[in-house]
């Protein structure tokens, strides 16, 4: 049932990525990268974790895609595919580049024995509860935790940086260097 | 469900830190309510001062040693030597803003406050003993700096430049978290000490290592990114481009010097047990980037291009303290970081006052017959552009100096030898400006305009670049103290 | 169960065709969005070995990750806007130089 389930689910993880990758139009992009989220979050649903399966579904396929969607429709940006190929041999390396990548990774996974999941018992069966998860953020990963809210508080502060200006003052002379 | 217990964490270790950040945080208020516009000078001074309090509350930690929050952060002289560095290097790039933002009409307050938190996200590289850790240290940074280049409104190209950064910027995010996993999958665990224990042991399971080496990679593919190490460069000089040059100058050292001091930390101290692999991969890179970064400035004639060529090139020198994982390897490190960020910074002050209002060029032609216009402001110039070369008796000689021996004794004499014959090649374009400067007739008319806060900022660089390069003794010898329990 | 090794082949391609979107696509927000899969297949791989260890850490790094990602986001798209607004802007200067 297991297997079944997660067969489905990579499969509509790897269209959904594959379909974002070659879509012209950005909207379809995102609708396919939504679709690929949304497979994610079940696959953590397998691999019990509870909360990140909602994390997942909230903040990223619920706020992140939302906020994408909304600067795609805002700008008019669906079609926007600008200079055709700046460099020409980035297509051929990129695409080997991905390939030797895979390579690595899938060779890095055949570990054998190693690669089982541990076996079930109490311990599993308890495992990935969002109690133990939210313990350890606010003892053993404290710090990081802290670190983020000054991450995100550099970000806000940053939005408003990036947009409001240009509103309270006009520009001393007309834009130059472009 | 019982209470959490949570850990003892010891706020002393992490002082200097911990009053960047609060200072930072305090100052967007005090910004945003009591300076009114037009006097935001006033939160640059504050910003300033603010650094400068972070450095001397650092001063009584020297003997005090030891980790935090479970084992995620140290304070050891080698990262506290390193803050210091970074305070200095943030107190002189604010220097430069002050009268750079208004008269490019980009004032912002909120800009000072963001290079604290620069600073801060620096700190934490310079601490962290945690691939999470440094891993949210590189990205606080680096959130800031896409801000920041992004800031010289309505120059287009700045804003392009902020995006190709933050593209680039966040490609590298995704080779750094997949290299985790990675090494989290093969160990079971992301700090430091964890993996050179699990290194350690001698029944290392063969897939496992694989794993590891996968993740160590990928993490080395993030790092070269950050670093601009050839070929992760190619976004460099036209993020240095566009960004205002304050914020280049910052980046040129900053960022750099932050992402190598952790890269020393993670090579040399978790990934020890797997130096075979790492090391000639390092050494390739560095062999390239040295050639490449000088090749590539050879041809500019931009001024601001050239610099970030010619910082590409020294990424290069530096990364051969970090190969040598030897003690005489990172002071060498520690000495270079502190001579070059110095210099550069001096450099790029040079170029901000010939940098006119509107203007996108940075063009070398405008260096010609400075010397009859300015005497003062070219010997400066001439004496980074020597320092940047490695002309005795200049701080960057002596950081050359120590570097190639360190390397030559650490066997890697050839490394070395790329190191001599490419800072040969670099004279050349160092010299040029030079020669424009003192041999040349004015090409057109450029009035330098200097304020308190450049003047600052050259004279602190000069003096400490023939300072360091007549008499280093004092310096090695805090740097040779600074490795005193590395990592411990 | 399904073997871990699964999961890890599943996050690896995922990764790839992230890098390949960043490498080939041409259109900012298509790259962000390559991006974005690539931190999303690394959050996988990481749940994956999670599960594998019994070891909650694993977890808890997806949870600082995504909240990176969200401030990238938040930044990148910010400059996006602001990108177009001065585009615009420029435009409609051209034109009123060319009518003055």
């Amino acid at each position: 049932m297991d297997v079944l389930l997660f067969f489905v689910t990579a499969a509509v993880a790897l269209v959904g990525a594959i379909a974002m990758l070659v879509s012209r139009n950005a909207v379809h992009s995102a609708l396919f990268l939504l679709l690929n989220f949304g497979a994610m979050a079940v696959l953590y649903l397998l691999l019990q974790s509870p909360f990140l399966f909602t994390i997942q579904l909230t903040v990223y396929a619920g706020a992140i895609m939302v906020l994408f969607l909304f600067v795609v429709m805002l700008l008019g940006a669906e079609q926007v595919e600008d200079t055709p190929d700046r460099i020409a041999w980035q297509r051929p390396l990129g695409i080997l580049l991905g390939v030797g990548l895979l390579g690595v990774a899938a060779a890095a996974s055949l570990r054998g024995a190693a690669g089982q999941p541990a076996p079930g018992g109490e311990a599993a069966a308890s495992f990935g509860n969002p109690a133990e998860l939210g313990a350890l953020l606010f003892t053993r990963y404290l710090l990081p935790f802290e670190i983020t809210g000054v991450i995100l508080l550099v970000a806000v502060v940053g939005v408003v940086v990036l947009n409001q200006r240009g509103r309270q003052q006009a520009p001393a002379k007309p834009p130059a260097g472009d | 469900m019982e209470p959490l217990q949570i850990p003892p964490v010891n706020l002393i270790l992490l002082a200097p830190l911990l009053t960047v950040v609060g200072w930072a945080s305090a100052l967007l208020l005090v910004d945003v309510f009591l300076i009114p516009e037009g006097k935001k000078k006033l939160t640059g001074y504050l910003a300033i001062a603010g650094l400068l309090v972070a450095g001397l509350v650092g001063l009584p930690l020297w003997n005090v040693s030891g980790s935090t929050f479970s084992g995620m952060l140290v304070l050891d002289r080698y990262s506290l030597s390193l803050t210091w560095i970074f305070v200095i290097v943030g107190a002189l790039s604010i220097a430069m803003a002050l009268d750079y933002l208004p008269r490019h009409g980009i004032e912002q307050g909120e800009f000072y406050p963001l290079i604290m938190f620069a600073v801060a996200g620096m700190i934490l590289l310079a601490q962290g003993t945690d691939l999470i850790v440094l891993f949210l240290g590189i990205e606080a940074l680096s959130i800031t700096l896409y801000i920041l280049t992004g800031f010289a409104y309505p120059r287009l190209t700045s804003e392009e430049a902020a995006m190709k950064y933050l593209v680039l910027g966040a490609f590298a995010a995704g080779f750094f978290v997949y290299g985790i996993a990675l090494v989290y999958g093969a160990t079971g665990t992301t700090s430091l000490a964890g993996i050179a224990e699990f290194l350690g042991r001698q029944t290392l399971v063969a897939e496992d290592q694989t794993l590891l080496l996968a993740g160590a990679g990928m993490v080395l593919i993030a790092f070269s990114f950050k670093t601009a190490l050839v070929p992760f460069h190619m976004w460099t000089p036209d993020v240095y481009e566009g960004s205002p040059t304050p914020v280049a100058a910052f980046m040129s050292v900053g960022t750099k010097g932050a992402a190598l001091a952790a890269l020393l930390r993670v090579l040399a101290f978790a990934f020890e047990g797997v130096q075979a692999y790492w090391l000639p991969v390092l050494a390739a890179l560095a062999a390239i980037t040295m050639v490449v970064g000088n090749l590539g400035a050879l041809g500019q004639t931009n001024v601001k291009r050239m610099l970030a060529y010619s910082s590409i090139g020294h990424a290069g020198y530096i990364l051969l303290g970090i190969m040598v994982a030897s003690e005489r390897g990172a002071e060498a490190f520690l000495f270079y970081l502190l001579a070059y960020a110095l210099t550069n910074l001096g450099a790029f002050g040079v170029v901000i006052a010939l940098e006119q209002q509107g203007e996108s060029v940075w063009s070398i032609e405008d260096f010609a017959g400075l010397y009859q216009r300015r005497p003062m402001l070219a010997v400066a110039m001439a004496l980074f552009m020597f320092s940047l070369a490695g002309v005795p008796p200049t701080a960057g000689f002596m950081a050359k100096f120590f570097i190639f021996t360190a390397a030559y004794e650490g066997g890697l004499g050839w490394l070395a030898l790329v190191g001599v014959i490419t800072s040969a090649i670099a004279a050349y374009f160092y010299l040029r400006v030079v020669v424009k400067m003192f041999m040349q007739e004015p090409a057109r008319e450029v009035q330098p305009e200097l304020n308190r806060g450049l003047n600052a900022d050259i004279i602190i660089a000069g003096v400490a670049t023939l300072l360091i390069g007549l008499v280093p003794t004092p310096f090695i010898f805090l740097a040779q103290q600074s490795l005193v329990a590395l990592g411990g | 169960m399904v073997p871990t090794a699964y999961y890890i082949i599943l996050s690896a391609a995922l990764f790839t065709i992230g890098v390949l979107g960043v490498l080939i696509r041409r259109n900012a927000i298509v790259v962000f969005m390559s991006v974005e899969l690539m931190l999303n297949a690394a959050n996988l791989a990481l749940v994956a070995f999670a599960r594998e260890r019994l070891n909650v850490d694993g977890q808890v790094l997806v949870f600082f990750v995504i909240t990176v990602a969200a401030a990238e986001v938040a930044v990148g798209l910010a400059l996006l806007v602001a990108i177009f607004r001065t585009k615009n802007t420029a435009d409609v200067d051209e034109v009123s130089t060319l009518k003055g």
